[in-house]
């Protein structure tokens, strides 16, 4: 690297919100062709110096250069024409228009008119040069996620994106699909783009990027080059400043069969009319159900629960077989369910914490006695568990919906542990959570299996499945189709099943 | 300058200002049309005060007035609560109407319960008008803003049907149901004024469906079900059964104001015996923030509106109906403002200024 001009400078850049600094002089720099990491946990201020580049926030203090020249961004209009493109975790592509549609949107025609041919022109270079292809004709709502994404970058180069800036693009994401954005990405650093990754998956950071460079509270904290000295660990201890709290799965004894789900057979999902469903969860084991999102497995744990039942099936709780399955009914059959969607279906967000904590509760003793509600007993119970489990905000009045995703987390684990469940049904259960929040869930994960509960672990993060399961199961187009103890099961194996194509006694061994 | 979403706690001094900020803001642009009208403004407030509350007989008027306007305020608050837009308390209100004038009519029944039948029968009719709504919903997903507003003008239509076939009367041809008995007349408790069984009824209901909502679970379950149908179908809630309970309370609150109207002001059933109450209970319950104890004020404020307006449009060059104005408005200025509370409006140039 000589005396080259970086692609992206920001220099100083100070951004309060009321007495809270999100940034504190922040100053980071992206080289041509150079893959930058970006790490911290949550609430480090990652989003909010992205959102002062693309022009979402404007910052109290500092200077932003692409390519050397000085620019201002207001709007994130302004940030895609200076040549900055940024893919969210989320596509925000319009449904029902069409991959080439969807890429035309918003850029300047040529007399008001709409320029197909050369856009289709662009599309097929892009292809060529990167890899990334896709069928401009598609509308976007038969894409898949990964070709959502793929979408969203080959739309920041249609506009001629210096410096691209990936949101946790890979927790959507197969372990093939990630190798295919890597090279991606590997193409477009040859071709000196800037690239900026955000994300919380250490092994993936350390893959990818040439430097990594970490926050904290709002500050940079360090900025070290990609080498061989740089681990997971070291990477976690300069993101927490202290050395990360890691939950080792230690092998448990397992007992007898507590949840068995038999014939469970889900809506279809395309073609294929999905096999039926038999899950065996022991006392004392975790499940793991890998799979991309969206391959059955909130259909699954909301068919086991009773929110929303299968075509056929039937399911039995310590050998007592469940006749009418209701939410209502499985909660008193000693089952517990954390969804995926804490907010959307665990928490009524506008109420107070202490509601929440007895949101499927309250009519029973002590909480009310014939109809009357004891608001003491409920406030009492919340501050107990607000205590045990260190909520914070450490206010039972405040609404469930203005709490950080890692405590809404905490309260809801905090909630469905305090009834002792035999069964607990948790999906994504440290998604969006950062590193010591992650290692509280794991924590009382591992301390419930141990008390002999049979858990079910939904997730999309396969590092977590083999942290935490004794056994997994993958899904794909709503069907199991592969399971197997986790001692015989490896990454590339379950990524390979995680595609639909079933691992061979070779590939397993 | 531009609105960013509010992400604190509101307090509570806050939540209790809005409506006040809300009433006072309708009154500056009803000064405004009163000034259009021909009329000085602040003489023009001065007539309505005195209308509505400068004496006994006007306090008691406008108490008598409040209490429709308190059943259906309860009404419409119930079902919002619960999420179910009941806009059919207007039919409600007209089915107790009509249920209660039936009873009160019937000359075999014994004196003594004809009252208590009145009030039962009111209550039952109106929640029965509610069911069905809510059972098309429940059952059928039939959207309740359109059935239960519709279900308005066939229980109109039904009233102007008896009122003038059978109802009729054959001596003079008005279209007025026969006048109830004497012995169905609700009692006034302070003699001399309108204040009647009615008025009781609606003060005591408040009291009740405020301790339903704070203190059972019921109320609690109703609260969920409405903030969040999802999370009450996880936490093992019966979505359906909750939301049927509630149209039916609110059904019967408002069929509760049509008997307070029959019993303790007209004695009989006449083609404007409510005269949008129903709607205005809509008013009432956005007005009271969906606060049992809130509709209390808030159904004085839009009773004082009518008597008041009465009384000046007599007096002045402006129309009576700068009420049904004033009412309208304040409902705007509600909604506007119960949205800003949500919001903080932030000033760019105050780079500083606020918490995004």
């Amino acid at each position: 690297m000589s005396e080259e001009v970086p692609v992206l400078v920001l220099s100083g850049i100070t951004k309060t919100f009321g007495n809270v600094i999100a940034n504190n002089a922040v100053t980071l720099e992206v080289r041509r062709g150079e893959i930058v990491g970006l790490l911290g946990e949550n609430g480090a201020g990652k989003t909010t110096l992205m959102n002062v580049l693309f022009g979402l926030y404007r910052a109290d203090e500092g200077t932003i250069l692409v390519e050397g020249k000085q620019i201002h961004v207001t709007s994130t209009a302004d940030a895609i024409s200076l040549g900055i493109g940024m893919v969210q975790q989320h596509s925000h592509a319009v449904e029902r228009h069409t991959v080439l549609d969807n890429l035309l949107l918003g850029l300047p025609g040529s007399n008001g008119l709409l320029d197909k041919t050369s856009a289709l022109q662009r599309l097929k270079e892009i292809g060529d040069a990167y890899g990334l292809r896709l069928d401009p004709a598609r509308p976007v709502h038969t894409l898949a996620v990964g070709e959502r994404q793929r979408l969203d970058i080959i739309r920041a180069l249609f506009r001629r994106a210096r410096v691209l800036i990936l949101d946790e693009p890979t927790s959507v994401l197969t372990p093939q699909e990630v190798e295919g954005l890597f090279s991606a990405l590997r193409a477009l650093k040859a071709d000196g783009v800037g690239i900026i990754f955000i994300s919380h998956k250490l092994n993936e950071v350390r893959a990818i990027t040439d430097r990594v460079v970490v926050m904290r509270r709002g500050e940079v904290v360090a900025g070290v080059d990609n080498d061989d000295t740089v681990t997971n660990l070291s990477l976690a201890t300069m993101m927490c400043g202290h050395e990360p709290e890691r939950v080792v799965r230690v092998p448990h004894q397992i007992g007898d069969p507590r949840l068995v789900a038999r014939g469970i057979e889900l809506d279809s999902h395309g073609s294929q009319s999905p096999l039926p469903i038999n899950l065996t969860i022991h006392s004392g084991e975790i499940l793991g159900i890998a799979g991309v999102s969206g391959n059955g497995q909130v259909a699954l744990a909301e068919a086991i629960a009773g929110v929303k039942l299968p075509r056929h099936g039937s399911v039995s709780i310590d050998g007592v077989s469940i006749d009418n399955p209701s939410p209502a009914v499985m909660q008193k059959a000693g089952l517990a369910f954390i969804p995926e969607d804490r907010i959307g279906a665990g928490f009524v967000g506008p109420m107070a914490l202490k509601d929440n904590m007895v949101l499927s509760r309250f009519s029973d003793a002590p909480f009310s006695r014939k109809g009357w509600i004891n608001w003491k007993n409920i406030l009492d119970f919340a501050n107990m568990q607000i205590a045990e489990y260190d909520i914070r905000p450490p206010d039972p009045r405040m609404p469930v919906g203005l709490m950080s995703g890692g405590n809404q987390q905490k309260a809801i684990v905090a909630r469905e542990l305090a009834f002792e469940p035999r069964v607990l049904i948790i999906a994504q259960p440290t998604r969006g959570l950062d590193v010591s929040a992650i290692a509280f869930v794991h924590r009382s994960l591992m301390r419930l299996r141990d008390s002999g509960c049979a858990i079910m672990l939904i997730s999309d993060d396969l590092d977590e499945i083999f942290q935490l399961s004794d056994r997994v199961a993958v899904m794909y187009e709503n069907s199991v189709v592969w399971e197997t103890p986790i001692e015989t099961a490896t990454v590339s194996t379950v990524g390979l099943a995680m595609n639909g194509s079933l691992p061979t006694q070779d590939a397993a061994a | 300058m531009r609105l960013v979403a509010r992400t604190r706690k509101t307090s509570r001094v806050r939540e209790a200002m809005l409506p006040v900020a809300a009433v006072l803001a309708s009154l500056v642009i009803c000064g405004l049309l009163i000034l259009i009208a021909g009329a000085n403004p602040i003489s023009a407030f001065g007539i309505m005060v005195s209308a509505a509350f400068g004496g006994k007989f006007a306090l008691t008027e406008t108490l008598a007035r409040s209490a429709p306007l308190i059943l259906a305020g309860l009404a419409a608050l119930v079902a919002l609560r619960t999420r179910f837009w009941n806009i059919g308390g207007e039919g409600q209100i007209l089915a107790g109407a009509m249920a209660s004038a039936w009873i009160g009519a019937l000359p075999n029944l014994p004196a003594p319960l004809l009252i208590p039948c009145m009030i039962v029968g009111a209550a039952l009719a109106g929640a029965a008008l509610a069911a069905l709504p809510a059972t098309l919903k429940l059952k059928l997903g039939v959207d309740e803003v359109v059935s239960t507003l519709m279900l308005n003008f066939i229980v109109m239509y039904v009233m102007m049907a008896l009122l003038s076939g059978p109802w009729k009367d054959p001596l003079t041809g008005w279209t007025d149901s026969p006048d109830i008995l004497p012995a169905a007349e609700f009692p006034t408790f302070w003699r001399g004024t309108r204040l009647h069984l009615g008025v009781l009824i609606a003060f005591g209901a408040v009291v009740v469906i405020g301790v339903m909502l704070s203190r059972t679970t019921f109320g609690l379950s109703m609260k969920i079900v409405g903030e969040n149908p999802k999370a009450a179908k996880h936490a093992g809630l019966n979505v359906a059964r909750v939301t049927l309970f509630a149209a039916l309370v609110s059904g019967a609150l408002a069929g509760l104001a049509g008997a307070g109207e029959v019993g303790g002001t007209q004695f009989q059933v006449i083609a404007s015996i409510s005269s949008g109450y129903g709607y205005a209970g809509i008013v009432v319950a956005m007005l009271a923030r969906l606060s049992p104890a809130g509709v209390i004020p808030a159904a004085l404020f839009l009773a004082a509106l009518t008597t008041g307006a009465d009384e000046m449009s007599r007096q002045t060059s402006v129309p009576f109906f700068i009420a049904d104005a004033m009412q309208g408005i304040s409902l705007i200025a509600v909604l506007v403002a119960m949205t800003l509370s949500r919001y903080e409006i932030k000033f760019d140039s105050f780079e500083r200024a606020s918490r995004s």
